[in-house]
């Protein structure tokens, strides 16, 4: 992994198709940056401290080693934006005691089934007896809920606003179809006030955010202008990859230097003005803003998590389950909060590489593959690829 | 899960429900696409269209060739397979033809 260049490869350079995957573009891109560094005197001593809040470009990053062909004047550091990697350890607890009941089918995305619980992953309880499945999408396991109408088919619901659209139609849809069986745990979080506590951290360093992608196409782009008005830092939303990413730094760094904080974006091909008007409404719908919601490592955060409403209870596995709801503290020793919020980078973390490996993970960080933990283990060793 | 991938509707399902038939690098799915029906507009119109699919849903119509450039960029680094892969295993939604579980 030496350079952003590697996947234009099969692309062919110079293709007009592949306008943002461009060999020579890449190339034509650094050194735009590296002449921005310039001028704004940024070093590996004063870099310009540009925050990725999606672990989809944490991974990218990572993977293109993108950290690795920029100067030493930027760096990157990895924000809250992996659902699974800020999921609490009671909350897979929550299910492990759901996919308890004989009656229950548990579904979830895969990437949920590796996260550490206070005891056990979800794996572990699967191996243990309990009939927990993977699934694609929670139409599959709205399916398996018409397949077995003598269970109970729950879908363990996260992410932020990227997969809130899908399950907030699934909910739709079972109450259309009169589908009795089956409900949701729901685990969504939103993205504005996970920045928010990243802006209002003590220690906070960002200059700039490159905005998440796939969130802005459900809820486009006004919901970020806080950032530019009241925190004075601009934001681009950028696609994944390697040249959408570069440019959105090429972006960042041309507002830095004219002192200008804007949001702006780089992903229009995906992402439109104002989101997804059909994805929204179906998310008003069903869904609605818990007072606070407990997250790993960063502890409660208002306002930052959704339920389901009143109106769709019989879809609600929280109000269908006893659901305890309990918080379980974070071992000690786990830094996954100050990684979170890019005080600390992985390696600088008591346990990184010791006693927290992707085959025993303390913190979630290290699970998915969108985690920095993670990603620095399988990609890091790069100069400057944290 | 949240980075999805481009796919490209060849059928429509169910217009009623806004249940699509889309091929993703040759493997075909039911995919729920009232996300991107144009309002006022009939499902037909979407087919051929490309789209980008996060979990069975398409959420965001893409133009063809940034389409194919994209699932390009995601074969070449491997990261197309998982989701290739999570499809093919999943669940066929009925009324489409059913596949085992
Ligand atoms: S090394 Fe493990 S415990 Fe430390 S921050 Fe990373 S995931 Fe958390």
């Amino acid at each position: 992994m030496t350079s952003v260049t590697d996947p234009a490869a099969s692309a062919g350079s110079g293709d007009p198709t592949a306008p943002f995957h461009d060999r020579d573009t890449g190339r034509r891109l650094i050194g735009r940056i590296a002449g921005q560094l310039d001028r704004l005197g940024a070093d590996a001593d004063r870099p310009v401290r540009l925050m990725e809040v999606c672990g989809g470009h944490t991974h990218a990053i990572f993977r293109h080693g993108l950290a690795g062909v920029l100067p030493a004047g930027v760096e990157f550091l990895h924000g809250p934006g992996c659902p699974v990697c800020v999921l609490p350890m009671g909350r897979i607890d929550d299910c492990i005691a759901i996919a308890g009941d004989p009656r229950v089918i548990f579904t979830t995305f895969g990437d949920a089934m590796r996260v550490p619980g206070s005891r056990k992953t979800l794996l572990q309880a699967k191996a243990d007896g309990a009939d927990i499945r993977m699934v694609y999408s929670p139409l599959d396991a709205l399916e398996l809920a018409r397949r077995h109408p003598d269970r109970e088919v729950v879908f363990f619901g996260l992410g932020f606003e990227t997969t809130m659209p899908a399950t907030a139609l699934t909910v739709l849809r079972a109450e259309r179809e009169g589908i009795a069986n089956f409900s949701l745990f729901c685990n969504h979080i939103t993205i504005v006030p996970t920045i928010r506590a990243v802006l209002d951290s003590p220690g906070m360093t960002v200059d700039g955010f490159i905005g998440p992608g796939h969130v802005s196409m459900i809820i486009g782009l006004r919901p970020y202008r806080f950032i530019a008005e009241r925190y004075r830092r601009p934001l681009v939303v950028a696609g994944f990859e390697p040249l959408d990413v570069l440019q959105a730094v090429s972006m960042l760094l041309e507002q830095i230097a004219r002192g200008a904080a804007a949001v702006a974006n780089q992903y229009a091909r995906i992402v439109p003005e104002d989101g997804n008007p059909a994805a929204l409404e179906a998310i008003a719908a069903v869904f609605e803003l818990r007072e606070f919601f407990e997250w790993r490592g960063l502890g409660s955060i208002d306002r930052s998590g959704v339920r389901v409403r009143e109106r769709y209870a019989r879809f609600d596995a929280e109000r269908r389950f006893a659901v305890q709801g309990v918080t379980v503290v974070d071992p000690t020793a786990c830094q996954c909060g100050e990684v979170l919020k890019g005080v600390l980078k992985p390696w600088q973390c008591k346990l990184f590489g010791t006693a927290c490996t992707p085959e025993t993970p303390v913190g979630a960080l290290m699970v998915s593959s969108e985690g920095a933990c993670a990603a620095y283990r399988q990609y890091g060793g790069l100069r400057g690829a944290a | 899960m949240c980075l999805g991938i481009p796919g490209r509707i060849v059928a429509i399902v169910d217009a009623a429900a806004g249940l699509a038939t889309v091929d993703v690098s040759g493997v075909r799915r039911t995919v729920d696409v009232q996300c991107v029906a144009e309002p006022g507009g009939t499902p037909d119109q979407l087919v051929g269209r490309w789209v980008l699919v996060h979990v069975g849903f398409a959420l965001s119509i893409i133009d063809e060739e940034e389409a194919r450039a994209t699932l390009e960029v995601l074969a070449a680094i491997g990261e197309a397979e998982v989701e290739i892969a999570a499809i093919r295993a999943s669940i066929e939604p009925s009324p489409a033809p059913s596949v085992a579980p």
